[in-house]
Parts: structure tokens; sequence; C-alpha cells
């Protein structure tokens, strides 16, 4: 395992807001509550949207790129696997930028998602890659600085895109 | 009892620059009662999502009204979106609801709970400022104006009887050319 530090949540919000996201939509997950979601709360940088349930975000995420508005879905994965159609539908067939942010919930730190002891884990990556959605991995401090490359990609190429987070921030 | 061809027909004449945000049915039929409303989302993906769409679009444009024609099958599996809209009041938001008690799309089965539950009091409990029930057409056509100048954001559930079948056009509905003339539409 790196003795690098893990990916802090400042640094993540920088990014956010480097990327020109406006909102931040979001189910609350205990992986980036503490670090990331309470401090957004207080970032008057992002409109914090709390919906009920995941397949909203999507939705609205998808909404708000026709107004010229980036948005980024922080959620976990379970959301994930519970928006499949959402993201099936607004992401894949409409071929709308959909920028999630998806803890990934227990996974075991260093380890790769398709090796965690966590089924749901596991399952994650091939899920997104069936769906043709680009995923990368946050875990350390330096991975930082490839969240606004991924979020430009998303909305240039108006396609989804996954930023999973491994290890609790 | 409302027929909704004769409401949307009613809507049409006073829709004017509003974004129109209709689903399944209601698309097919709002794309006859006003077929060259080019601010109208189409683009409402998975079924139930028609609310979170326009939550969306309310958030991101507050200076355009947006109108949901949503179903009530549809609004029962997205019904946490009535919670999400109440927390963000958007003052843009008018949100009705066809209630003809049918999977219309689907077979014409019964939604669950037909009858019973009431749509309008959903809205209510999730926190909606004004929510209410209109089943006559004439009170349609008396509400109407005002409905559309009220602040949100406002439910109204449209207790409606089968008309005739609309056109089916799931091809233009679905396709690049409804999203592409939606977003040319809101640029101007």
């Amino acid at each position: 395992m790196s003795n690098e530090q893990p990916i802090a949540g400042a640094a993540i919000l920088d990014a956010l807001a480097a990327a020109g996201v406006e909102f931040v939509i979001s189910v609350p997950d205990i992986t980036t509550s503490q670090g990331l979601l309470w401090p957004l709360t207080e970032d008057r940088r992002f409109r914090l949207v709390r919906v009920c349930k995941e397949d909203e975000g999507v939705s609205i995420c998808g909404a708000l790129s026709f107004c010229g508005k980036r948005a980024l879905l922080l959620i976990q994965y379970t959301g994930l696997l519970d928006s499949i159609n959402a993201l099936r539908a607004a992401g894949c067939d409409y071929k709308l930028p959909v920028a999630m942010m998806v803890g990934l919930l227990e996974k075991e730190p260093g380890v790769p998602p398709k090796q965690s002891a966590r089924f749901g884990v596991r399952i994650v990556e091939p899920i997104l890659e069936a769906m043709g959605v680009p995923h990368d991995l946050f875990e350390l401090g330096s991975d930082a600085a490839r969240i606004r490359p991924a979020i430009d990609r998303a909305y240039q190429e108006s396609w989804p895109t996954a930023l999973l987070i491994g290890r609790r921030i | 009892m409302l027929r909704r061809d004769q409401c949307f027909r009613i809507l049409a004449r006073h829709v004017t620059d509003e974004i129109v945000v209709p689903v399944y049915q209601a698309a097919q039929e709002w794309r006859v009662a006003k077929p060259d409303h080019a601010l109208t989302f189409y683009s409402i993906g998975a079924m139930g999502q028609a609310s979170s769409c326009a939550l969306g679009l309310a958030l991101g444009r507050p200076d355009k009204r947006v109108i949901v024609l949503d179903g009530d099958g549809s609004l029962l599996m997205n019904l946490g979106s009535l919670v999400s809209i109440a927390n963000q009041r958007p003052k843009n938001l008018l949100h009705f609801v066809c209630e003809n008690g049918a999977y219309e799309a689907n077979g014409g089965h019964p939604i669950p709970g037909r009858d019973r539950v009431s749509f309008a009091g959903f809205a209510r409990a999730a926190g909606y400022p004004k929510a209410l029930e209109i089943s006559a057409l004439a009170d349609f056509e008396a509400k109407i104006a005002g409905l559309l100048k009220e602040d949100g954001p406002v439910f109204v559930t449209l207790k409606l009887v089968a008309g005739d079948p609309p056109p089916q056009d799931y091809a233009y509905i679905h396709g690049a050319a409804a999203r592409e003339a939606f977003r040319a539409a809101l640029k101007r």
C-alpha cells in the first residue's frame, strides 16, 4: 500500500469548483459524508440539492445540462445500482452528461474494486463497463488532479462518467 | 369529469414561453395540442422521472416557468421527488398529475391504490405549499390562467376519464431531434 496521504475532501471540492460544477445532487454516503458532504453544505461555491433517491439525481443532472449548468451526483454505489435504468435512459440512450461521484462503501483501501471481498463493490466496474460508462478510482491525494479532466470530458462528450471514491474521506 | 385532451387544448392556449415536461401518453396528447411548442422537454427517459427532470430545469432556469404533465403511474414510481421538490421550493414549478387510475401505455392495468390514494394529499404531505384537485373542465378553464402565474411549487391533480387514444410517436419523443429542438429553444 502507498504511503501517500488519502484524497482529501477539500481537494475534491476545489477540483469540482475548477471543473465548473455549480450543483451537487446528493443522497448521503458514509464514505464521503464527513470529509466531503458536510463541508460542502457550507461551501458557497455549490448549491446542494438533497434528493430522496439517487435516480432523481440522474435526471436532475441531465436536465441541468440543457440549461448549461454542470452538476455532480454524489452518492453511494448502492444508489448507483438502484439508478441503472435512469442512467441507461438519460445518460446512455439520450447521451447526456451525468457526472457521478460514487462512494464504494467498505471497499478495502488499496484493493482494486474488482478484487474487493464485497460483492456489491466487485460488480460496480463491470456494470459501468457493460454500459460504456468510463470510470476512475480516487483514493490518494494525487488522484484529485484527475477529477476536473474527468468532468470536463463528460460534458465535452455529453456522456456519463463515474468517479469512484475508494476509501472513506 | 375531465378528459386530458380537452384540458391540454385549453392549456395550449395559455402556454407561451413556459417549459412543458409531459410524460408518455400525456406527451403524445401534448404534441397534438401544441405541436409547435419547442420548449417541450420530451426527454424523460425512465418512467417516473418527469418530476425530477422538471426540478432540474426549474433550478437551472429560474427565469422560466416549468409545467410538468405527469402521470399517476409515473409519479407513483418517484414519490420521493415530491419531497425533494418541496424541499427546494422552486417558485417556477407547476406540477400536474393526470390521474386516470391506469397504466395507459402498458395495457390499461389499474394503478395500485386506484380510487384510494390522494395525489394532492401526497403533495401536501410532502410540503407543497398548494395542492388541489380539478375534476371539471369549466373549473380547469377558470383556474388555469391563475395557476400559471402563481408562485410554486403548486400541485394539481387532474381527475381524468379516458378519451380517444392519441397517436403514438415514441420515435420522436425519445429521439435526438426532440432534444436538440428543446436545447435550441432554451438558448433563444
